[in-house]
């Protein structure tokens, strides 16, 4: 996003940084270098937002983890000093639980965690597998090059949701069609805030079907809360669409940026493409989270009280965030860590997020992303990206990094 | 050493299941619980592990 200038007035010399900060256009898989240098110099610092509010930006791992982990934090949007995202994809609005506190958060998270259990997700594995194999199978079958994003990256996600909530099958085309409009770059605020009410509305249709008639899936689930009187059904509505939202582009971009990253580091690529061994393909997949960290704009929070770091008193009502991509970066926690290191353990990374929010569909998350790294270089061993690293255009301005398409041949 | 859980921190992120399948699973409801809360040697660098990626600092190792 660009960001405004706050007016001409000569005024005290401006040391405040403006935050985001842009990324070395050489260096495109690295965080912009004046994180780095904040990490170095001044971990706990305040920078000044698109709106002229500043909140500190917290870059080291340990604070991150301790901020993230402490209850005087909040992420509600409406707490007195959260830090807005400036919004070039028109309003964040209100979605569930992602931005309430405990123990309302608690409350409405515990309904809908059992599906994303360990051996749950698990047990959709094979389920995936064939979702990965048969749009495989479509590329194989098409034209080259093709749009690796468009063809594959986000049709899976999108699928697995479908899944996971129980979308019946003769839905998924139009679950696809406007999944994808929520996230196309070239789609207007208007088509994207217009495929986002379709799906809602659509979501809030089959919650109704399953009030009526409970089958055995998510959907039903909570449809069940509503008629337990537990949920309203506009929340329940919010909740299906939380779990579509937050599942589906951040994993389309770790499927299409992750390839892009082991295309540009082909030694790396050649272990995933040279095993079936599903320990490595697990560490890689860690690595990917913690080298790519997509969520680039921070985990943001509002402190409800004073809380002492560092040395340093944060003073409630000030807002806070924690650019996790550079905690994952901190060569306390990670040796080299600018290095992309398949067998490295990363996994203490904080590309999840960390405290009570963090990332309920990373389960799932990692199941999907395992079985794209372990099985798309095996089945196309030949794969290339079919434009030089140079026209790739990367998803800078966007809530979650990435590359808005990648044209692959093979 | 024994290892104690606090059930109602869970936010059911199941890590603790990934880093230690012997000492952790989760309930019906994805909710950490304790397959044994003795843990033997072999186990301590997994718990510890476990300890270390919980979220919610649900998880702690007590000396008995
Ligand atoms: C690689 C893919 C993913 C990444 C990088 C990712 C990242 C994150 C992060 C950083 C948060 C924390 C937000 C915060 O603290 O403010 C989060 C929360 C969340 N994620 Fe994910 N996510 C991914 C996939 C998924 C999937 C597949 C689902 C569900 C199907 C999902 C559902 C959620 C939900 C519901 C929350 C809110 C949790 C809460 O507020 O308690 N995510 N995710
Ligand atoms: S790691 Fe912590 S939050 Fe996650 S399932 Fe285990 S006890 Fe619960």
């Amino acid at each position: 996003m660009a960001p405004t200038q706050a007016g001409t007035m000569p005024e005290a010399p401006d040391t405040v940084p403006e935050f985001p900060m842009p990324r070395d256009a050489r260096c495109p898989f690295d965080p912009p270098p004046a994180l780095k240098a904040l990490q170095e110099e001044a971990p706990l610092t305040k920078v000044r937002l698109w709106d002229g509010s500043e909140p500190w930006l917290v870059t080291r791992y340990a604070d991150q983890r301790a901020l993230l982990g402490d209850p005087r934090v909040s992420a509600d949007t409406d707490s007195p000093g959260y830090p807005t995202k400036a919004s070039p994809e028109g309003g964040e609005g209100k979605l569930s639980f992602i931005m309430m506190d405990d123990p309302e958060h608690a409350r409405l998270r515990r309904m809908v965690t059992a599906p994303f259990a360990i051996k749950r997700v698990e047990a959709m594995r094979p389920a995936v597998q064939r979702i990965v194999d048969s749009l495989i199978d479509d590329m194989l079958a098409g034209p080259q090059p093709v749009d690796l994003v468009e063809a594959f990256a986000l049709p899976l996600p999108s699928l697995v949701i479908c899944e996971l909530l129980g979308v019946p099958y003769a839905d998924h085309e139009f679950f696809q069609e406007n999944t994808k409009t929520m996230v196309r770059r070239t789609a207007t605020p208007e088509q994207r805030g217009a495929a986002v009410r379709e799906v809602a509305g659509y979501l809030a249709g089959v919650i109704g079907k399953r009030i009526a008639e409970p089958q055995d899936d998510l959907l039903s689930s909570i449809a069940g809360r509503v008629t337990a009187g537990e949920l309203t059904h506009q929340e329940a509505t919010e909740m299906a669409l939380l779990l579509l939202i937050a599942g589906h582009e951040t994993t389309a971009n770790m499927i299409a940026l992750g390839t892009l990253a082991l295309l540009q580091n082909p030694d790396q690529l050649a272990l995933l493409r040279d095993t079936d061994d599903p320990k490595l393909v697990s560490s890689a997949v860690e690595e990917l989270l913690r080298y790519l960290h997509i969520t680039h704009l921070g985990r943001r929070r509002a402190v409800t009280e004073d809380i002492e770091i560092g040395g340093q008193v944060i003073k409630a009502g000030d807002g806070i965030i924690m650019v996790n991509e550079i905690g994952n970066r901190d060569a306390e926690v990670f040796p080299d860590p600018d290095r992309l290191d398949l067998r490295r353990d990363a996994r203490r990374h904080v590309a999840f997020g960390f405290g009570v929010h963090q990332c309920l569909g990373q389960p799932l998350a990692r199941m999907e992303l395992q079985v794209v790294y372990g099985t798309l270089y095996r089945r196309i061993p030949t794969l290339k990206a079919a434009c030089a690293i140079e026209d790739v255009k990367f998803k800078n301005d966007a809530f979650v990094y990435g590359v808005h398409e990648l044209p692959v041949a093979w | 050493m024994k290892v104690e859980l606090e059930a109602d921190k869970c936010v059911a992120s199941g890590q603790c299941v990934l880093a230690a399948m012997e000492v952790f699973d989760q309930d019906d409801d994805g909710i950490a619980i304790l397959l044994d809360e003795q843990v033997a040697d072999g186990q301590l660098d997994d718990v510890r592990e476990a300890i270390a990626v919980c979220p919610a600092a649900a998880i702690r190792l007590v000396e008995q």
